[in-house]
């Protein structure tokens, strides 16, 4: 194709999408209004199935099928990283030196480290009530031990980060998302059926099958985001060519 | 009131976005990047989805720009050596 052709078909394309694009919002209902089918019904749906917290009844009640795809890209995402990521041939891992942490940082970094941490498993925990999730709630536990490279160094995060066990934790969470779809089956209704007793409303324990995905979602997204930034840590700090000259410590 | 923040918050994503455009290190780029993580967290807070608010707070403003900077070190760490 010469640039000419390109230029034109991407002008056409431009086009057609502006126009879809005027076309679809003229057809908006107005910004802050108080007409929501949508919502309504969802907030029906969720108050039935004694979900506090509306979305957390869509993500994983109403709509748990699509959650279900959510989660299987994130780990599929993850296992094409740690394939990509991975040490080849002519590559050594070389492990990084001890770094020099400015006392303020260590000490600061310290102590927000088991605050993060208690945040997130909070936020797991009370998906089904508050806002917030096993999504959500994994990435700030994940983010959190990632602390203690900022605050002590690359070392220390290795320690209370076993890689294997993190990997075994993402295949698990995933599976017990699949598992307790496959129980509704069992349970006679459909796949990802809400089956459980629903409990009380706004207890820890209501929502039928909604703590239980969402834990398994926890489970998943905390393992997978760790077990992502130790693939791309490790390319960043240890993995170099054989005949590369080492270059040791770690840039602030 | 409630629409003079709606119009604040929108302003300050559209200054954090434009800010992420025209810096051009990749390095700073990821820490400007985070700020914007931070305002977009604010603005779906406003609008009253917390549950995405938090989402793009841990993802967008933590997970996102870190993940640059280590592939930053990583392509910087290559390039000195050859």
């Amino acid at each position: 194709m010469t640039r000419r052709l390109r230029l034109w078909v991407l002008t056409a394309g431009l086009l057609a999408t502006a126009a879809l694009y005027v076309a679809a919002c003229t057809d908006l209902p107005a910004f802050g209004g108080s007409w929501h089918p949508y919502g309504d019904r969802a907030v029906r749906a969720a108050l039935q199935q004694h979900t506090a917290n509306a979305v957390s009844s869509v993500n994983f009640d109403q709509r748990a099928f699509d959650t279900l795809g959510e989660e299987t890209v994130l780990f599929s995402s993850v296992l094409g990283t740690v394939v990509l990521l991975r040490r080849t041939r002519g590559e050594k891992r070389v492990a990084p030196g001890p770094a020099e942490v400015p006392a303020a940082l260590r000490r600061y970094g310290l102590l927000v480290l088991p605050v993060t941490l208690l945040i997130g498993l909070y936020v797991i925990a009370h998906g089904q009530l508050s806002p917030g999730g096993g999504f959500q709630g994994g990435v700030v536990v994940a983010t959190s031990l990632h602390l203690l490279y900022i605050a002590v160094d690359y070392k220390a995060l290795e320690r209370i980060r076993p890689l294997g066990l993190f990997e075994l934790a993402d295949g698990t969470g995933e599976a017990a998302y699949i598992l307790l779809g496959a129980a509704g089956l069992i349970a006679g209704s459909a796949y990802l059926a809400n089956t459980l007793p629903l409990g009380t409303f706004n207890t820890l324990s209501s929502g039928g099958t909604v703590p239980l995905l969402n834990a398994a979602v926890g489970v998943e997204v905390t393992s997978a985001v760790v077990v992502l930034l130790a693939h791309f840590l490790g390319q960043a700090l240890e993995i170099e060519s054989e005949d590369g000259a080492k270059d040791g410590g770690r840039e602030a | 009131m409630h629409d003079a923040l709606i119009v604040v918050v929108l302003l300050l994503v559209a200054a954090a976005a434009t800010g992420a455009v025209l810096q051009r290190d990749p390095a700073r780029q990821a820490v400007v990047l985070s700020a914007l993580g931070l305002t977009l967290a604010v603005l779906f807070t406003v609008l009253q989805a917390p549950d995405v608010g938090l989402a793009q707070l841990a993802v967008g403003s933590a997970v996102t720009p870190l993940m640059i900077l280590l592939t930053v070190r990583k392509v910087r760490r290559k390039g000195r050596r050859e």
